[in-house]
């Protein structure tokens, strides 16, 4: 097996742009707001940047293909820019590329920007999408809610779980989100909700009702990275590294074999199973202080814990109604709001996880700061349960 | 052997509009229009293609022998297309072979008749098989006569020479340029005559004068006739016209006007599905249809009617429904009146040709490819298998899955999409034999899908592109055990 990322790339700086509905902005001045404060937390020039990928998802409503929005927009030294898109996993895909640059030394210092502008569509939830011309010949025009939300009827089958008690467990799970969003002055949504109002909101996709979605936001988010060392040499003390950067890509065996039960998301294992291996961590539960995960939808977070190995197999449940992944639980999950309250400006979202992690391990997370956290997980899935890339991240303390 | 009917089928949409909801709904307006009993309407992914597939299914069941069928015909007066063959969609929804001719009839309400007439001479002088099929989906005027008379519906049969349920003893037909009602080519609704003018000047006089010819050629009195199959949607005409003749008014066949409503060029056909599922051997069926002219033939029924029976038939379609009690559904599914589909309703659905050529096999006649190694079942087809450790090439031979059913294994119902059936209802299929796909599920209300539930393939319209005119087909899921009894669930659903 490979040696692995282990240690061999630090964060030099990060920046992410207030989320929300930005009427007041386009892609441009969103990735200028994220690379402003990357750069002076960074506290280098734009020269020393050595190349640069860029993220986004929904190119036909936000900035047009190729890596041009982005070099032109930030103005960029006559350096490399490449686009990586893979769904709402984009992000991951992004900065996962400047690691290995950095890893390979093939650059000193890299940079990673993402940025979605969903705002302009005209209409709420995620902007259509188009794939192809065999597809949409034959394939449902399927939006993301009822994808994710067959996950809750799969798991209610798999678990013998009665629907009540999974809607009340996922209305805890959107209750948490709001109550730590409200926190962050970046965050979209920033109203706490109750129960009550979660389990009485106007259903989306059977049985997810409005609170069990997270929001579509128009954000930007940003990284810098390069290597210890270089990063040591340019002043920086309390170094967060990554541990762990893995992706995995569905090959049709969940959704055209009969094997998945479709109450969990495989690749997600296999991609939390290579993670902590890489890691070197071997009791997730004990050893992760803090996770950043996708949860596009309540449930998708539920079942995330389980795929996560946070909590046991049908135990996810229990889990969260014990508050275990509260602000004040064991594991705290989504302590800036997560894509359920901070948004989901989808190419943006894998690099908005990672900065909380970052803000949590520098001790830098204000009112919503935990105490002494570690390792943190970054856990951002795109696609839909049944065919998906799952990215699994890890970072923590140089040293940990 | 003489060529004859050797098979038949019927279909009738699932849902059934009460007349007395659109009396109702009109009496502001036409305070004289009365209506009892329901009407068949077709759901807004079905039209005359996707009603004739589902009778020649009905027909052909899952066994029966679609290798032989030489020649496949489709009678409408309202073909999906004006140009691209009906005929050969259904074919290839079908999964029969590319070599065959396929034929589209239209023109008039005696087309289907006219298709038996040329598909059993066809028949007959190949020694073939010819399936017929015959379907009508039209649209009326809101508070028309015909909004309350017309229903949809489709039937189908197939001729041959071997396995004869039914011969044919004679025909008859007269062409006249009688014009009771008409529908110009641009015109999306019929345009009828005086009601008496059409019974005593056409009915009365072509009829007997085609019925006269049939009964004298075969020998037969009138009297002997059995069953006497007239579509009409006037009150007792097929009685006045079988007292003219000298029938039996025992004879008369049920025209399904309490159930279906009058299914244009199909309704002959679907009646003589009704009358040969209970017909006896030797009995005689005088099957007419007026229409531009008018048409009949008579037909005997050999011993071996016992041998055949459809999937469903009439009766089995019949108890399949759920009453619509919502006026403006039926006005929008019949294209008379504009929905506020929202943005998401503005997607493009442009359809590119050639992809639709390169996977048709796929695409309309839902054949999937399994691994001739492990056995796993895979849609699309593709050139490697997804079977985990074992990416083989090249290995999945054709897999039918139409004819096959499946189980839900996961599903949800969503409010978000633009769909003309809220909520969108769709999920992943567990076909029995294998295969896997996430599907539309179709003839359904709020409530009615679950986990585990069993599904059965129907093929129907996927996508409309209204910006160049075009439909694309695909297959959906849809509940098996709906044959349990009339359910009235329209009270339950959204209102």
């Amino acid at each position: 097996m490979a040696a692995g990322i282990k240690d061999k790339v630090a964060i030099l700086g990060m920046g992410c742009s207030r989320f929300g509905e930005r009427w007041d902005v386009g892609p441009e001045e969103l990735m200028v707001e994220a690379y402003n404060e990357a750069l002076a937390d960074a506290g280098i020039a734009p020269e020393q940047i050595d190349a640069g990928w860029f993220s986004t998802h929904m190119d036909d409503v936000g900035t047009g293909r190729g890596g041009l929005p982005m070099s032109i927009a930030l103005r960029l030294p006559g350096i490399g820019v490449t686009r990586v898109e893979n769904f709402c996993a984009g992000g991951s895909e992004s900065f996962r590329a400047a690691a290995y640059a950095v890893a390979a030394g093939a650059c000193d210092i890299a940079i990673a920007v993402g940025v979605e502008k969903l705002k302009d569509t005209g209409y709420g939830g995620l902007p259509v999408a188009t794939v192809g011309t065999y597809i949409p010949q034959w394939y449902p025009a399927a939006v993301a809610p009822a994808n994710f939300a067959q996950l809750a009827s799969a798991y209610r089958a798999r678990h013998r779980v009665n629907a009540a008690d999974l809607k009340r467990a996922i209305a805890h799970v959107s209750v948490k989100s709001h109550a730590n969003g409200a926190k962050n002055p970046k965050a979209h949504l920033r109203k706490p909700i109750t129960e009550e109002q979660c389990l009485n909101a106007p259903v989306i996709a059977e049985p997810l009702g409005l609170f069990d979605c997270c929001g579509v936001s128009d954000g930007a988010a940003a990284v810098i990275v390069t290597t210890p060392e270089i990063a040591r040499s340019l002043g920086k003390t309390d170094l967060v590294t990554f541990k762990a950067l893995q992706i995995v890509a569905s090959n049709g065996w969940e959704m055209q074999g009969n094997e998945w039960d479709g109450s969990y998301v495989h690749t997600a294992r296999i991609a939390a199973r290579k993670a902590y291996a890489e890691a070197g961590i071997s009791k997730p539960r004990e050893e992760i202080s803090l996770t950043e995960v996708h949860d596009c939808f309540s449930i998708t977070e539920l079942v995330t814990m389980e795929d996560l190995f946070l909590s046991p197999e049908g135990g996810a449940i229990r889990d969260v109604m014990d508050g275990v992944f509260d602000a004040d639980g064991q594991i705290p999950c989504q302590i800036d709001g997560g894509l359920k309250c901070f948004g989901h400006p989808v190419g943006a979202s894998g690099i908005r996880m990672l900065y909380e992690v970052y803000l949590q391990l520098l001790g830098r997370a204000g009112e919503r700061q935990l105490s002494n956290p570690r390792t943190g997980l970054i856990h951002n899935l795109g696609g839909q349960p049944s065919q998906n890339v799952c990215a699994v991240s890890i970072v923590g303390l140089e040293g940990v | 052997m003489k060529a004859g009917i050797t098979g038949y089928g019927a279909y009738i949409p699932w849902r059934r509009l009460s007349r007395e909801t659109v009396a109702k709904a009109n009496a502001w307006f036409a305070p004289n229009i009365r209506g009892r009993g329901h009407r068949a309407v077709a759901n807004w992914d079905e039209d005359s293609i996707t009603m004739a597939v589902a009778a020649a299914r009905d027909l052909l069941g899952e066994s029966g022998d679609r290798s032989a069928i030489e020649q496949v015909m489709l009678a409408s007066t309202t073909m999906p297309f004006a140009d691209r063959l009906n005929a050969g969609l259904l074919a290839e929804a079908l999964n029969l072979s590319e070599k065959l001719s396929a034929v589209d009839i239209s023109g008039a309400q005696t087309a289907s008749l006219a298709g038996l007439s040329q598909a059993l001479a066809t028949s007959d002088a190949r020694g073939s098989k010819v399936l017929l099929a015959a379907a009508d989906n039209r649209n009326t005027l809101a508070a028309s006569p015909q909004e309350l008379s017309y229903g949809d519906a489709a039937a189908a049969l197939t001729l041959g020479t071997d396995g004869v349920i039914a011969e044919c003893l004679g025909e008859a037909a007269l062409a006249v340029d009688f014009v009771d009602h008409f529908r110009q080519s641009d015109r999306d609704t019929d345009y009828h005559w005086e009601e008496r003018w059409v019974r005593d000047e056409g009915i009365a006089r072509f009829l007997p004068t085609v019925i006269g010819d049939v009964l004298s050629q075969s020998g037969v009195a009138a009297a002997e006739v059995n069953h006497f199959i007239f579509p009409t949607t006037f009150k007792r005409m097929d009685q006045q016209l079988a007292s003219k003749c000298g029938i039996a008014v025992d004879a008369i066949a049920d025209n399904l006007e309490s159930t279906v409503g009058d299914s244009g060029a199909a309704h002959g056909l679907l009646m003589l599905a009704q009358v040969l599922a209970k017909a006896q051997p030797g009995e005689l069926i005088l099957l007419c249809q007026f229409g531009s002219g008018a048409r009949a033939m008579l037909l005997r029924v050999t011993d071996a009617i016992n041998d055949f029976s459809p999937v469903r038939g009439v009766s089995g379609w019949l108890t399949r429904s759920v009453e619509e009690t919502n006026y403006t559904r039926f006005l929008a599914y019949k294209g008379q009146l504009q929905l506020d589909k929202g943005m998401r309703g503005e997607q493009d659905k442009k359809t590119a040709l050639s992809t639709a050529y390169r996977y048709r096999k796929a695409l309309l006649g839902f054949v999937a490819g399994r691994c001739s190694v492990s056995g796993d079942v895979h849609f699309p087809p593709t050139r490697l298998s997804y079977t985990p450790g074992a990416p083989r090439l090249d290995t999945q031979q054709p897999y039918p899955l139409a004819e096959k059913t499946g189980h839900i294994l996961s599903w949800s119902a969503e409010y978000l999409s633009s769909d003309m059936a809220p909520p969108h209802q769709y999920g992943q299929v567990d076909f029995v034999g294998g295969g896997r796909l996430l599907m539309d599920f179709t003839d359904v209300q709020k409530g009615d899908i679950d986990t585990g539930m069993e599904v059965e393939m129907v093929f129907r319209i996927k996508d409309i592109d209204e910006l160049r005119g075009f439909k694309r087909y695909f297959w959906k899921a849809t509940p098996v055990q709906r044959g349990a009894g009339n359910k009235q669930s329209s009270a339950s659903e959204e209102q």
